[in-house]
């Protein structure tokens, strides 16, 4: 089965695959619990996308640096011919890049390797390969070279590595979901963003911050709070240091969606920081019809005329004219500093234009002398190249990938595009950041204020863990993805069967992500030994047998560890219409706090030291201290 | 050999000398001493610890910063996990405090509080009497046992009576360094962890639980321990008995008795180095430099400012000063450089260490008024 489509602009597919897989859709809803076939094993499904996501400039301009996602690759653009002049393999996932100062060496994080690649930019051959924290993302070197500061996502934290003895200095502690960093021009501090908020009591709104290093003391200095902020992505500084910027999301999720008809699902806007505005001002990018999804990359010209901000969700660039910006924010940031961010009016001001470039634009960067902004198209597999001064798209580079969208790729596609909610509210991509989680609790349905509240669920191996939604609900993914994604998310219009099924297709593609706290000869260390002893425990410690029902292993069974059963273990709150929960699947549940199903433990200990005191989740409350951390230290190997 | 009256008068004169010369080696403070009247969050101070130019207080009622003359509190309402701080440690490397309370264990990370209890982690116990940073570890010293925290994983490991010879789990100190960590167990003695063989043993008192010393300077001085300090290989011990110091081989106890301490009952010991120590007693602060002691406090019976040397012979003198700790209660100190910042009961000190030998007690007694004018002044 050949997928036809064209490279740019949405995918068109032959009338007999749209058939195939129209009629593939009706036997998944005739059949609830029937899994999409999987998709590796579909004709032309094997295609290896690239999906760029950052780049780097050589210090004289001529080669563009690109690192490939999905292709574990770097790729290198000659740009006068828009050739790719080099490929060079990396670890698992890389995510990040920057150069050394002298452009001698170019440093790549691999997300899921945990580690950084050391590239010779002469012979373009990684020299040394590094470890790093868990997830390790944004990298920035100091000015001397000598020093890596590397965002690892999932420990939250900031290796900082000394290149020349290869050892990790020290860890710095960062917000939670560490992921961007960037340099000041002078080289004295690093700015760091994170795209998970960070924990906070229940039902309040979210704060993130901005963490301030210092890098002749290598240690953080200041954590600027942003206030009712969650995923924050990247950060930039002019290049006179008085004005930074980071691109955000502010989301509502205490009250219900439903009033996403109303504008108040996610607000895309920016946090500016530095003398030039003093202390932190939130500011709008949307308008009042108009959403301009997932902020993700940004860019300040260096006469500081304009800023540039990449919009992942709705596939083009916000140009903000940098002066009016300062103007407007000084205008008004008194005494409505708090509301400004909420007020959709405001980007008239100051948004001069909007670029359509291409599918999921992630990485911003503007040539040494400010003419030219590159923008890596992830999910189109080029680079937009934009001509600041006319802001228009002058040329495209293709870095080379697959010419054919296939059903996995188009799924992809569809997920991480906000074209189908309301006014481009938001996509899937929104609440599942890069198709993991948001680290938020969510008021879903129109069932009244503060009903219902539900965490957000991890997507990764969702097969085999049918039903969905926390009530179970929902019995298979199209359920999950069609009608009530139409209904409770998107008020608009849905996906006809064919997106359903390719968006189905990619959902349930997704991987898990690697376990950090496996040996890595696949033993259980002493005390997660004792930790499985305990989950597979089925009596008391009295010598008393545990009520089946009532034993770990028995609802967290089979390879997801989930019965798919939905029952009731206490965890119900007074807010909930049926205490009867959908049990979840445990494997890398250490990386998706808060948990239950409403998000009100904050960590895995509170499951048990504070949600179960009549031991009706398991029983715990015969356990010590120690069996109890034993019993965590494995759950978080599943 | 016959003494003549010369070779008497010359050893005389040599004593003399070197007794003076004791007294003037010692160090002399000029104590400024804060309390709630000048910011401090209250005057019952359980423990100090110095980060570069900011000093941290852990008081009865919440935690004091001094930076640039002035003091910033925080309390559970700023998010710290209780009001009752016992005790303190700054990660040297990232500048992060850690925060031992009644109510958990918090960490302070450029301005960021995030706590760690009981029910929210790994803790053993929410009452953290003792922490210490090494490396990526925080060592915690907790009425349930030591915790210790992997800070790059966030994994938590447990030491109690289950895995270690701890018969008792009150866990009051930690002194954590790079091969070893010792633990001061309140009725258990001393436990000693090696980092690379990850095994514990334990150091007890060979006169068993009794408050006698039948084997002096053959171990420990006695089961309650309240403090170690590991300094270059070698522990210091406080307890409510005497102190100990061991190097690895022989262990050499101070008693009241027959030492410079002022007091057996130790809440705090701070090493300098392999021979020097402070002593935070009931009865004052005490420093010894390996042969000769000296003691600060307000006298006893006058209140009056009070420092005492005592010569390695047991000769004591009484220097005269004009300042002291704000109390006899001492029970934490760290050092600044070459100053003192001493928690007591009433109140936080900070003794300015004056090198000048010519500097006279009336200087002193001018710069005491000054720095009190200062202080009532801010």
């Amino acid at each position: 089965m050949q997928l036809a489509t064209t490279c740019r602009g949405k995918a068109k597919v032959t009338v007999s695959i749209a058939s195939a897989l129209a009629l593939t859709f009706v036997l998944m809803l005739l059949a609830p619990t029937a899994k999409p076939a999987s998709p590796r094993s579909e004709a032309g499904i094997n295609e290896r996308y690239l999906s760029p996501i950052e780049m780097a400039l050589s210090p004289d301009g001529h080669l563009l640096y690109v690192v490939c996602q999905a292709s574990d690759e770097l790729r290198v653009v000659e740009l006068a011919s828009g050739k790719i002049v080099s490929t060079v393999s990396v670890g698992h996932v890389p995510r990040g890049i920057v150069l050394s100062p002298d452009g001698r060496h170019i440093y790549v994080t691999n997300a899921w390797s945990d580690t950084v690649s050391l590239i010779d930019a002469t012979t373009l051959r990684v020299v040394r390969t590094l470890p790093t924290g868990f997830e390790p993302t944004g990298i920035v070197c100091d000015r001397s070279g000598v020093t890596l500061y590397i965002a690892n996502r999932l420990s939250s934290d900031i290796s900082v590595i000394d290149v020349n003895t290869g050892q990790e200095i020290k860890r710095l502690l960062a917000g939670r979901g560490a992921s961007y960093l960037a340099l000041s021009a002078d080289g004295k501090w690093i700015y760091g963003t994170h795209i998970y908020p960070n924990a906070g009591a229940f039902r309040t709104q979210p704060n993130s911050e901005i963490t301030v290093i210092d890098t002749a003391r290598q240690a953080v200095v200041e954590r600027k709070r942003l206030n009712n902020v969650a995923g924050v992505f990247h950060v930039a500084l002019s290049v006179d240091g008085k004005l930074g910027v980071a691109a955000q999301l502010r989301p509502k999720n205490l009250i219900p969606l439903a009033h996403v008809e109303h504008g108040w699902a996610f607000g895309d806007s920016l946090s500016l920081f530095g003398d030039d505005v003093g202390g932190t001002v939130q500011v709008p990018i949307d308008e009042l019809d108009r959403y301009y999804a997932l902020p993700w990359g940004v860019a300040i010209t260096p006469d500081k005329s304009k800023m540039f901000v990449t919009t992942a969700g709705s596939e083009s660039v916000t140009v903000i004219d940098v002066r009016k910006l300062l103007d407007f924010a000084h205008t008004r940031r008194q005494p409505l500093t708090s509301n400004l961010a909420n007020d959709l009016s405001a980007s008239a001001n100051y948004v001069t234009a909007r670029i359509p470039v291409g599918r999921n634009p992630r990485g911003a960067l503007l040539s040494p002398d400010g003419t030219r902004l590159y923008v890596a198209n992830r999910l189109d597999d080029n680079i937009s190249v934009i001509d600041t001064s006319s802001v228009k798209v002058i040329s495209t580079i293709d870095l080379g990938g697959p010419k054919t969208v296939n059903a996995l790729r188009r799924g992809e596609q569809l997920f991480f595009t906000a074209d189908y909610a309301f006014q481009g509210q938001f996509g899937c991509a929104n609440c599942h950041l890069d198709a993991t989680i948001d680290g938020l609790q969510w008021d879903l349905e129109p069932d009244g204020f503060g009903k219902d509240i539900v965490d957000n669920r991890s997507l990764e191996n969702l097969a085999g863990t049918e039903p969905f939604k926390w009530n179970g609900s929902n019995p298979d993914m199209p359920t999950e993805c069609g009608p009530r994604t139409e209904k409770f998310f998107y008020r608009s219009q849905s996906y006809n069967p064919q997106e359903l099924t390719d968006l189905v297709t990619f959902v349930y593609s997704l991987p898990y992500r690697p376990n950090r706290y496996r040996l890595a000869n696949g033993e259980l260390t002493p005390a997660q030994e004792r930790g499985k002893a305990i989950f597979e425990r089925t009596k008391y410690k009295n010598g008393h047998p545990i009520p089946e029902k009532n034993q770990c292993a028995y609802c967290h069974s089979g390879p997801k560890y989930t019965n798919q059963q939905q029952v009731d273990v206490g965890t119900g709150k007074s807010t909930d219409r049926s205490p009867v929960i959908d049990v979840p699947q445990l494997p890398n549940v250490a990386y998706s706090a808060p948990y239950l199903h409403d998000g009100s433990a904050r960590s895995l200990e509170e499951i048990w030291t504070v949600f179960n005191p009549k031991d009706t989740h398991g029983v715990s409350n015969d356990l010590t201290k120690d069996e109890l951390n034993d019993l965590i230290e494995y759950l978080k190997t599943l | 050999m016959k003494m003549t009256p010369r070779i008497w008068f010359a050893t005389l004169a040599m004593i003399i000398v070197v007794s003076l010369a004791t007294a003037q080696d010692m160090p002399r403070f000029r104590w400024e001493n804060f309390t709630t009247a000048n910011g401090l969050p209250d005057n019952h101070v359980f423990c100090v610890v110095v980060d570069g130019n900011r000093i941290w207080a852990g008081t009865e009622n919440g935690l004091g910063l001094y930076e640039n003359g002035t003091w910033k509190v925080f309390r559970p309402s700023d998010g710290l996990a209780h009001r009752a701080v016992l005790s303190l440690a700054v990660d040297k490397r990232t500048g992060d405090l850690w925060v031992g309370t009644m109510g958990g264990l918090s960490r302070i990370s450029a301005g960021r509080i995030d706590n760690f209890t009981q029910l929210n982690s790994g803790l053993s116990n929410d009452i953290v009497y003792g922490v210490g940073v090494q490396g990526d570890f925080v060592w915690v010293a907790t009425a349930a046992g030591a915790s210790r925290l992997n800070t790059r994983t966030g994994q938590w490991a447990l030491f109690n009576e289950r895995n270690t010879p701890m018969y008792e789990i009150w866990t009051y100190a930690v002194s954590p360094a790079e091969d070893k960590v010792y633990y001061a167990v309140w009725g258990g003695g001393v436990l000693e962890y090696d980092v690379k063989t990850e095994h514990w043993k334990d150091y007890n008192d060979p006169d068993g639980e009794t408050e006698l010393v039948l084997m002096k300077d053959q171990g420990l001085i006695h089961e309650i321990t309240t403090s170690v300090s590991y300094v270059n290989k070698i522990l210091w011990v406080a307890t409510y008995f005497g102190a100990s110091r061991y190097d690895g081989r022989y262990w050499h106890n101070f008693l009241q008795k027959d030492s410079g301490l002022p007091s057996n009952f130790l809440n705090q010991i701070k090493a300098v180095d392999s021979n020097r120590a402070w002593f935070s007693t009931d009865k004052g602060l005490a420093y010894y430099d390996g042969s000769n002691w000296a003691v600060y406090r307000p006298a006893l019976d006058t209140h009056k400012p009070e420092m005492l040397v005592r010569d390695a012979e047991g000769t004591v003198k009484k220097i005269v000063v004009q300042t002291a700790p704000a109390h006899n209660y001492i029970l934490g100190v760290d050092f600044q450089g070459d100053d003192l910042w001493v928690a007591t009961a009433k109140g936080l000190s900070h003794g300015l260490r004056q090198h000048s030998s010519t500097k006279d007690d009336s200087t002193e007694a001018a710069q005491a008024v000054r720095a009190r004018k200062l202080t009532q002044k801010r």
